[in-house]
């Protein structure tokens, strides 16, 4: 009954999402208050619908409802209660009803938090995101019903994916879709704005917290994913440019980018036209994400199934949103306003060189990952393209990125002092000269990521410069108070990006060795000696597994244990290697086990990654720098018309 | 600066940063792109020893042979084209004899493989899907699903 009443609310939903996508349309056309209106409720209660759906389908999977193909074929009765909930969203069906329900939840956000936008604005809005809505909820209920019964109802089910059956996948897709879809928001705002034919800086006002809110989630969706990666693949890499995470660096690329742009035409009011495309290009990018996700025309983790009927149906959407928007940009964006020009040296101009670098580096990224598909497509050659290709292409874009950001910063607006501000950053050059020659004299190479190194060093010392002039000028603590929020959300962000520079510039100075264990005998890693003490087995709640008990000393001196195991998972008869992994400081030592001979020795990887933990907290430092600018009270969702009319602090004099 | 020189300026710095970008993915893409072939390919191409290739077929049953040392060598086939392959490191949890197998590496002058990465596939159901559309234009594909 539970489930059938999902099932019944999804469908309502999709009459809603058209409802929705229409009677505000006209309204506004017909400038009838009234209709317009409708938006609010039916985009709530269409989020609230959709919402009871994917309860029903939590709720089947909880009770473990072998009636239900989606359960039958990702759930086990045996399977740990947090992997029957995450289990909803590992799966094609369940993880598009994710994909839907955070789609309408952004639609009931703008409806709730939208009280100061003009009725037009807000009506468009909402009947494209509506559009989107409906558009999506066709295709669940046509091509991926989460809700199809069986008639004859199995004993036991298939069991989820054991690889996916991590805490780390528990909060990954989530958070990503959170980012991906946020950024629909920013499309549809987009979108009204070409269709209402108005543009101003009260636009960007309402449109940056919600790019930023996108961007954060992101941001902490990808750091999430390629832990995720690190962690339970068992081989210690965290990013393998594989075309499902470009799918996610994409519209992190232009998210970036448009988060910067905005901030010009918010206090310049310039560059809107540029900044209506990269709205669209952002959420564009997230959509060819989840086509090619979701479509089957790539083979990884993250496909679940292929159905080419399924593939048609995404292609179709994203033809007719991509398409549709780029040709409204194409006839309405030469009727917008246009900004004035600036001159080349000033935090525009700096904010100007930020979006090409990014989205020339976004665009490489789209290269790279069609490429091939259309090679195969065109002639029938299956190539791959790996890390080569990209670290040739964008090593040589992100280095001179890193080295303007800081610049970029201490440029006022209107009109900046570039050897001012390469005076006021002396303190930064230094300390990144000084990082880079102590780097080199500890390890000597690789120069990539010695020169990286310092780099890193840089960008974080040059982030908070200003911030730390601001302060030696007289009452520290009275001027740091006084600076606002996004101030130093913009200096943290980017000393997040610093560090997770460092993390990635350390990779090059890690142990990465293959190694034949004997029980008893140590075996260095690094500065570490690993003796594995014990092995044996043991069953968990669905699966069996031979661990290795571990021991890591340094100097005699016993620092930790680990247990690195490898698990087989009955239901699906398959094998996964868990990694045994010790924090030590921000560095980690990590093993994962291989095949076990006859003589007793254990074939082991056995890794030392310095500061390694820092490719991942400075994603975290990025997001919590990105919430502070959110927390910032002129910047806050639903207050433009005020601080409008509040006075302007500028962010650098 | 007039307002035709700011112009001039953007839009130059943007065609520069574009052209080297442009030149950049040229350069990378003829450098570092592998190509994927199935054994039976492999054997109707002439491809010079030392070339970086991806391979992909099934491993054939009974072909498995440890070596000391982690050297491990099998046999990739199509059920038309058998390639030998040689690896020294640790295979993948899901190696097994019949099942779908992707090898990086570089072909020797001998005519064996030299792989420096083995995948394997992620689960029962899944094959690569390059395996797979071989398979199918070798006419032993036994449809989807089909186990072994």
């Amino acid at each position: 009954m539970i489930v059938e009443t999902g099932h019944f609310a999804l469908v309502l939903a999709l009459a809603l999402a058209l409802a929705q996508a229409i009677l505000p349309f006209v309204g506004a056309r017909l400038r009838d208050v009234s209709l317009m209106r409708v938006a609010r409720p039916v985009a709530v209660a269409q989020f609230l619908l959709v919402a009871t759906a994917y309860g029903a389908l939590t709720y089947a999977h909880v009770v473990s409802d072998f009636s239900l193909v989606n359960v039958i074929e990702n759930s086990h009765s045996l399977k740990p209660m947090i992997y029957k909930i995450s289990g909803v969203w590992g799966n094609h069906e369940g993880s598009m009803l994710l994909w839907v329900l955070v789609l309408s939840s952004c639609g009931a956000a703008i409806a709730l938090l939208s009280r100061a936008m003009p009725d037009v604005l807000r009506a468009d809005t909402l009947a494209v995101q509506g559009l989107m809505g409906a558009a999506f909820l066709a295709f669940i209920l046509l091509t991926s019903n989460p809700f199809a019964r069986v008639a004859d109802p199995p004993w036991q089910g298939r069991d989820l994916n054991p690889i996916l059956q991590d805490p780390g996948l528990a909060i990954h897709p989530p958070l990503l879709y959170l980012g991906y879809v946020g950024f629909s928001i920013v499309f549809s705002f987009a979108a009204a704005a070409l269709i209402g034919g108005r543009i101003d800086a009260a636009w960007a006002r309402f449109v940056r917290p919600w790019t930023l809110a996108a961007w954060i989630f992101l941001t902490l969706g990808i750091a999430m994913g390629s832990y995720w990666a690190y962690y339970t693949l068992g081989w210690g890499g965290f990013w393998f440019w594989d075309p499902v995470e470009n799918a996610s660096l994409m519209p992190w690329l232009a998210g970036t980018a448009l988060l910067h742009c905005a901030a010009v035409m918010e206090k310049r009011e310039a560059l809107k036209v540029w900044t209506i495309f990269l709205s669209i290009l952002a959420f564009s990018l997230s959509l060819l994400g989840t086509f090619l996700v979701r479509s089957g025309v790539l083979t990884s983790v993250h496909a679940f199934a292929s159905d080419p009927q399924r593939g048609v149906f995404i292609l179709a959407i994203l033809v007719a949103f991509i398409g549709g928007a780029l040709a409204l940009f194409a006839f309405r964006a030469s009727a917008l306003p246009t900004g004035g020009l600036f001159a080349p040296i000033s935090r525009e101009g700096a904010l100007v060189v930020n979006n090409l670098l990014l989205t020339v580096a976004c665009a490489t990224v789209v290269i790279g990952t069609l490429y091939p598909l259309a090679l195969e497509a065109l002639t029938g050659d299956k190539i791959s393209v790996g890390a080569p290709f990209f670290d040739t292409v964008l090593i040589p874009i992100a280095l001179p990125l890193v080295l303007l950001m800081p610049i970029g910063q201490m440029l006022a607006w209107k009109r900046g002092d570039l050897l001012a501000a390469l005076q006021r950053l002396r303190a930064a050059f230094a300390a990144g000269v000084v990082a880079l020659a102590a780097f080199g004299a500890l390890y000597g190479a690789p120069a990539l990521s010695i020169v990286s190194a310092g780099l890193a060093v840089y960008l974080v010392i040059g982030a908070f410069t200003d911030i730390a002039q601001r302060a030696a000028q007289g009452n520290a603590l009275a001027r740091l108070r006084g600076l606002p929020l996004s101030a130093w959300g913009t200096s943290i962000a980017h000393a997040g990006m610093g560090l997770s520079l460092l993390g990635l510039a350390a990779t090059g100075w890690g142990v990465e060795q293959i190694v034949a264990m004997k029980p008893g005998v140590a075996q260095e890693v690094g500065p570490y000696q690993v003796t594995i003490e014990d092995i044996a087995s043991r069953a968990g709640p669905n699966y069996a597994e031979t661990y290795a008990v571990m021991a890591l000393r340094k100097g005699g001196e016993t620092i930790a244990r680990i247990e690195p195991a490898k698990r087989f998972y009955q239901a699906r008869r398959m094998a996964r290697t868990e990694a045994g992994i010790v924090t030590l400081g921000l560095g980690q030592v990590y093993a994962a086990l291989g095949e076990q001979h006859e003589d007793g020795t254990l074939d082991a990887r056995l890794y030392y990654k310095p500061l390694v933990l820092l490719i991942w907290l400075g994603a975290v430092v990025m997001a919590l720098g990105g919430g502070l600018s959110l927390a910032d009270r002129r910047l806050r969702i639903g207050v433009a018309s005020r601080a409008r009319t509040a006075a302007q602090p500028q962010a650098a004099e | 600066m007039t307002r035709k020189g700011k112009r001039l300026a953007l839009i130059s710095g943007a065609l520069a940063v574009l052209a080297i970008a442009v030149g950049l993915v040229l350069f990378a893409l003829r450098d570092n792109i592998v190509f994927f072939y199935s054994p039976a390919e492999l054997a109707q191409k002439r491809v010079a020893p030392g070339t970086r290739l991806r391979i992909g077929g099934l491993v054939k049953e009974g072909s498995v042979q440890r070596g000391d040392d982690r050297n491990v060598a099998f046999t990739v086939t199509d059920r038309t084209a058998d390639l030998s392959v040689t690896y020294k490191g640790l295979l993948p949890d899901l190696f097994r004899e019949g099942q779908g197998v992707v090898v990086d590496g570089t072909l020797g002058a001998d005519g064996a493989f030299r792989a420096d990465s083995v995948l394997a596939k992620h689960d029962e159901r899944y094959m690569p899907r390059e395996v797979a559309d071989s398979l199918k234009k070798q006419g032993v594909w036994q449809g989807e699903g089909t186990k072994k």
